[in-house]
């Protein structure tokens, strides 16, 4: 049997580390099992209705039939834009606060208190400062100054903006994170060549971390994808008889049109399939973004 | 030691402060021109402190100060009308661990060069190959120059640093511990390489390795808490110092 020193420990002792043990593993199996149980019963249920014809086709009759191609579209659209807005800020923000600020100035760290908050902000205060600060001062503003009238309104840009702000805390800790891996001697290395800062934060930090910074960021990212509260009430739309052709056009959006499908439907019960279909490429959609993010990192530890 | 000799580095009473802890005490010390000089002592005695001084590395930590002067060819590098990125330009520095950048064995020699200015390719090809020469590496690298350094043996890595250090063409080269992380037999050869290169350069070299200061210097420092205890020629510190901290070191009765 046991041949280890525990076999001489004090029975209580022991005891403590077997129920430790227990309790520990109990809880990682259950984790395993809530995954597998959720993941198992949308393929059950919706893998059947995940079709060509449903990725591809407008819904019909009420968002009782057809397909989720506006949703598709217009959640990749929104992704696409909030990376573009977000992702650049965020590495900014972590470079300046890896590679410039003096690491105890008052700035930096009402900048690191600024972004701990953000994060722990809910999502639907995102969404709520995203109408009145995207869509009423800047929309307004940019109305008036242009004299347009496409702005002040619920779009697809103001809402990748919102979603861009609610990731950006995420994104900075990450790149954050990826800059700091980088070693001090290499920095050393250049700065002792006759490197300024800049120039080695731009040939040799940022090149080392990239991998860092784009998994950081795929995972942001990710996080932005299934968020639906924060887009409520600045561009999201239950029914759209196109696909977005300007930024400032409202779009729809998977998590949303479950959301509409469960709840806002004339026959919820007809939708059912509809539904766990839907939540499948939910899904399927973030563990794409997810796992495109373990194979930049699996290639950067080959290197 | 010989007056002669033109001196490249020289500080008068220089202090260096790590917030409120001093770890320089008052150094006043002539380094000549186109030697070597090494620098020994005990663990946290301050001889990298120096070192890392004179090419101003220590401005990157926080709350550092310096009092007196280090003079590096006449000029004062701590008055403010240096620009230290052109100080470090005129000073080659290799560290401790051998640390390549993550890019090709050209790549890491012409780093510093095309940081400013614009080099043809062809000036670029001569001047990796002769810093690879210089460096006695190029024999072993010179098929695989676009390969990544970081498949480079630890000894090779460490001479392409020398070879990355010198092709900025400095007139001062501080090797900070370069043998520390590398095999006798890598070690041997860095140190013939020191030899060769002081035709060319001013080298100041930090070793806890004494015997590897008895072999490749001219002058050597011996530091203690802060303090440089004795400067001599090589030969006279490790014969007869005059000092009994230094002779205590030497033979090994402590540090």
């Amino acid at each position: 049997m046991m041949q280890t020193s525990t076999s001489s420990m004090p029975l209580p002792k022991r005891l403590i580390g077997f129920f430790a043990v227990t309790i520990a593993l109990t809880a990682a199996v259950a984790v395993l099992g809530i995954i597998l149980g959720m993941v198992g019963s949308f393929v059950s249920n919706g893998g059947s209705g995940v079709t060509w014809t449903f990725l591809s086709e407008f819904p019909r009759n009420n968002n009782t039939e057809g397909g989720i191609w506006p949703a598709l579209a217009g959640t990749t659209l929104l992704v696409l834009l909030m990376t573009i807005l977000g992702v650049p800020v965020g590495t900014a923000t972590a470079i300046y606060l890896t590679e410039f600020a003096k690491q105890d100035s008052w700035f930096a760290r009402s900048v690191r208190f600024a972004v701990n908050t953000l994060a722990g902000v809910p999502s639907i205060v995102f969404g709520l400062f995203g109408v009145g600060f995207f869509i009423q001062f800047m929309g307004n503003g940019i109305d008036g100054w242009l004299g347009t009238s496409s702005f002040g309104d619920g779009s697809l840009l103001w809402s990748a903006a919102t979603l861009a702000v609610l990731t950006l805390p995420v994104v900075i800790v990450a790149v954050e994170e990826a800059l700091r891996a980088v070693p001090r001697d290499l920095r050393e290395a250049s700065l002792a060549l006759g490197a300024t800062r800049w120039q080695t934060i731009v040939k040799v930090v940022v090149p080392n971390a990239v991998t860092g910074i784009l998994t950081g960021s795929i995972l942001a990212v990710g996080r932005g994808a299934g968020e639906v509260a924060a887009i409520l009430f600045v561009g999201v739309t239950y029914s759209s008889e196109s696909i977005p052709s300007a930024v400032t056009e409202k779009f729809m959006h998977l998590g949303y049109h479950l959301f509409v499908l469960s709840t806002q439907s004339p026959d919820v019960d007809l939708t059912l399939p509809l539904q766990y279909a839907t939540t499948l490429v939910l899904l399927g959609l973030t563990f794409l973004l997810n796992l495109t993010a373990i194979l930049i990192r699996s290639r950067l530890r080959k290197r | 030691m010989a007056k002669d000799i033109p001196l490249k580095i020289e500080t008068h009473d220089f202090s260096f402060f790590y917030g409120a802890k001093q770890a320089l005490h008052n150094i006043t010390i002539g380094i000549p021109e186109r030697r070597v000089t090494a620098f020994i002592g005990p663990s946290g005695c301050g001889k990298s402190t120096f070192l890392r001084s004179i090419n101003r590395m220590n401005d990157l930590i926080d709350g550092t100060r310096t009092d007196g002067h280090m003079v590096v060819d006449g000029i004062d590098v701590y008055s403010k009308e240096v620009d230290v990125v052109t100080l470090r330009r005129r000073i080659g520095m290799v560290f401790q661990k051998s640390i390549p950048f993550p890019k090709s064995i050209y790549e890491n020699i012409t780093y510093g060069l095309t940081l400013n200015d614009s080099v043809s390719k062809s000036d670029l090809d001569s001047i990796v190959e002769s810093c690879l020469r210089k460096a006695a590496l190029w024999d072993e690298v010179k098929d695989r120059l676009n390969n990544s350094a970081l498949g480079l043996s630890g000894g090779q890595q460490q001479r392409l640093c020398i070879a990355r250090a010198v092709a900025i063409n400095p007139d001062i080269l501080l090797m900070d511990e370069p043998c520390s992380a590398l095999d006798p037999i890598s070690t041997g050869k860095v140190e013939e390489l020191i030899t060769e290169l002081k035709d060319t350069y001013t080298i100041v070299l930090v070793t806890h390795n004494m015997q590897q200061a008895a072999r490749v210097s001219d002058n050597t420092g011996f530091f203690l808490m802060g303090s440089l205890i004795e400067f001599d020629r090589t030969r006279t510190i490790f014969t007869s110092p005059s000092k009994k901290e230094t002779e205590d070191y030497i033979t090994g009765r402590f540090g």
